[in-house]
């Protein structure tokens, strides 16, 4: 240490500050209540990460991740190689872009319909119905749909046949099976994420309207000239928000969903290091693709959420 | 308001599409209970659309009557109370210090918990270290890897410092109340609506989830009920689930016994929704106000 560092830390500026524990005792009931819940992050969130190791593995079960072998990156090796891992990843962006195009608009068109109802009672039996399907459990909703949608004994096409149709394959072919599973996604979410437009056109200042009225705007007009233009924010900030979790899908809703027969076209990478991690043991192999997961979905979240502040409160358009 | 043509034109449309959502919605559920009060021949001949045919009660009486089905429930009601008890106690015990601006520290603990939002060990490390401490097939492999949402965490942050009033905390504190006693005496009775609403989206998430019961529950003593309902429902549709179902299933269920087994898990969630909704919708409210 030289002359002039010494100095400085005895410079002036010593007495005022206060050292780490003077904060500790001054605050010790708080630091008190956040130490269950930092220790809770560290074991359950960043315990996890140094598990990640396994994918650099050779993980053996009796060795535990500390002793198992060092392998760099030959499970990555092995999972490029694989014709199922493209598969799975095809299946998961593809699934995740049509459900961007459907589920993504269909709040903000409900928000817009739910507006225009006159009826104060019929808005909100509307709104208590449509938000329903978000509180049932996947489980259900799969079960519901498997007996509603079956080939022969399910209601839909029983109907369809009264009318004169033939039966649809909703559930057992791939492009049905596809359509299928956005229609159940924009079902299950649709009402639910409309709450965010409505409260974002709820703050649009009446003014706004009355000026457009006197210029003799009709409401669709005003629709597409004041209304989208003042929600336009909460829209891009959620349509990069789900750019960014493009690679991610969930479990619950591929697994109820899914069946063998649609399997080319269902399996996504969660229910893919299910099977390969945990239901074949092959743990190694099966994190390595979560973690080619994560770091893509990482990124994408970064460079999507650096966008949005770049475009601030009024980008894109 | 003028009411011309074009005027009932629009709302035509307009309360027709909303009929047909709301229909689309209902109906669903309406066709499943009106199943599971069928007898097993109307159900088998097709003939039960929105209203039961036949009249009976054979399915739940199946269901009730099913031993392990009613262990399910009990299981998840339990599971469902100490998971919102203990989650609830952990996101305010991390929101409260973390909303305080004299924290030092504050930061890098905010920093720690949103980097878990954005990044995560995955699947698999998640499971050995479940594994690892010895958790699997316990109760607590339910609870402990979820028992703080840095989402729901943020949430009541954001709550603590923008609606209690830091007056009152003050006068408080000179008073001679530390800071443990101003959380529960003043700040706590001042946020029961936003508590209330996170409890509800903890324990509607622990009574629907099932994800993590696939993961770590082979034990069938301890499925929770959508994994129970998932192995009935999916038992004859799907070959591989027969053989983690047991010996002593139950034969082949019905759509009759299925949708028993529907109605049975999701009564709780259907007949408390109507009146909590509200507390639902402002929850993503003051969400929104953060996003």
């Amino acid at each position: 240490m030289s002359a002039s560092d010494a100095r400085q830390m005895q410079g002036p500026e010593k007495p005022r500050k206060k050292n780490i524990f003077f904060y500790l005792r001054r605050d010790k009931y708080l630091y008190l209540l956040l130490l269950p819940p930092m220790v809770y992050f560290l074991i359950f969130k960043y315990g996890p990460m140094y598990g990640i190791t396994v994918a650099f593995k050779e993980y053996n079960i009796f060795k535990g991740i500390g002793a198992s072998e060092w392998v760099g990156l030959e499970y990555f090796r092995e999972v490029f190689r694989m014709k199922e891992f493209y598969r799975v990843l095809r299946n998961t962006l593809l699934l995740n872009g049509v459900d961007l195009l459907f589920s993504f608009p269909a709040p903000i068109l409900l928000a817009l319909l739910l507006t225009e109802l006159n009826s104060k009672w019929f808005k909100r039996l509307s709104q208590t119905v449509l938000y329903l399907p978000h509180f049932i459990s996947w489980v259900v909703i799969g079960g519901i749909m498997y007996q509603l949608l079956s080939p022969d004994s399910g209601y839909v096409n029983i109907l369809i046949r009264a009318l004169g149709g033939s039966s649809v394959p909703f559930l057992t072919e791939r492009v049905h099976w596809v359509a299928s599973y956005v229609l159940i996604g924009v079902w299950q979410s649709m009402g639910w994420g409309s709450i965010l437009y409505l409260a974002s056109i709820t703050n649009i200042p009446p003014e706004l309207y009355e000026a457009a009225m006197i210029d003799g705007a009709s409401r669709l007009q005003q629709i597409r000239h004041v209304t989208l233009p003042c929600i336009r924010p909460t829209i891009v900030t959620m349509l990069i928000l789900n750019v960014g979790k493009m690679m991610t899908i969930g479990f619950e809703r591929p697994y109820t969903i899914g069946n063998t027969l649609v399997r080319e076209v269902s399996d996504v990478i969660s229910t893919f290091v299910y099977r390969v991690g945990l239901q074949s043991s092959n743990y190694s192999l099966a994190t390595a693709v979560g973690l080619f997961q994560s770091v893509i979905g990482l990124v994408l979240i970064l460079s999507t959420n650096y966008i949005s502040q770049k475009l601030g409160d009024d980008g894109i358009w | 308001m003028k009411k011309t043509a074009s005027w009932y034109l629009k709302n035509t449309i307009l309360y027709g599409v909303m009929v047909i959502l709301i229909l689309a919605c209902l109906l669903p559920f309406i066709h499943v209970v009106a199943l599971s009060f069928s007898s097993n021949r109307a159900v088998t001949s097709r003939e039960v659309f929105l209203w039961p045919v036949e009249w009976n009660l054979s399915a739940y009486r199946q269901v009730m009557g099913d031993a392990s089905m009613v262990r399910s429930l009990w299981f998840t009601i339990l599971l469902t109370v100490l998971y919102t008890v203990i989650c609830m106690a952990m996101t305010i015990m991390a929101a409260y210090p973390l909303s305080k601006s004299r924290l030092k520290g504050r930061r890098l603990f905010m920093g720690l918990i949103i980097f878990t939002m954005y990044f995560s060990g995955g699947m698999i490390p998640d499971y050995l270290l479940v594994s690892g401490l010895g958790l699997v097939n316990s109760i607590w492999a339910l609870i402990l890897p979820g028992a703080v949402n840095a989402f729901n965490l943020i949430i009541l942050r954001t709550y603590f410092m923008n609606s209690v009033p830091g007056e009152l905390e003050e006068s408080a504190s000179l008073d001679g109340l530390n800071d443990i006693g101003i959380l529960i005496r003043i700040v706590l009775p001042l946020s029961l609506p936003i508590i209330a609403t996170l409890s509800l989206f903890y324990a509607v998430n622990r009574w629907n989830g099932f994800q993590d019961a696939v993961f770590y529950i082979n034990d069938q003593a301890k499925y929770p009920l959508p994994l129970k309902i998932y192995n009935i429902i999916f038992n004859n549709s799907r070959p591989e689930l027969l053989m983690t179902s047991g010996a002593d299933a139950t034969p082949v269920p019905g759509d009759g016994l299925k949708g028993a087994s529907i109605v049975f898990s999701t009564l709780p969630i259907l007949v408390l929704y109507p009146w909590l909704q509200k507390y639902f919708v402002s929850g993503v409210m003051v969400g929104a106000v953060k996003a």
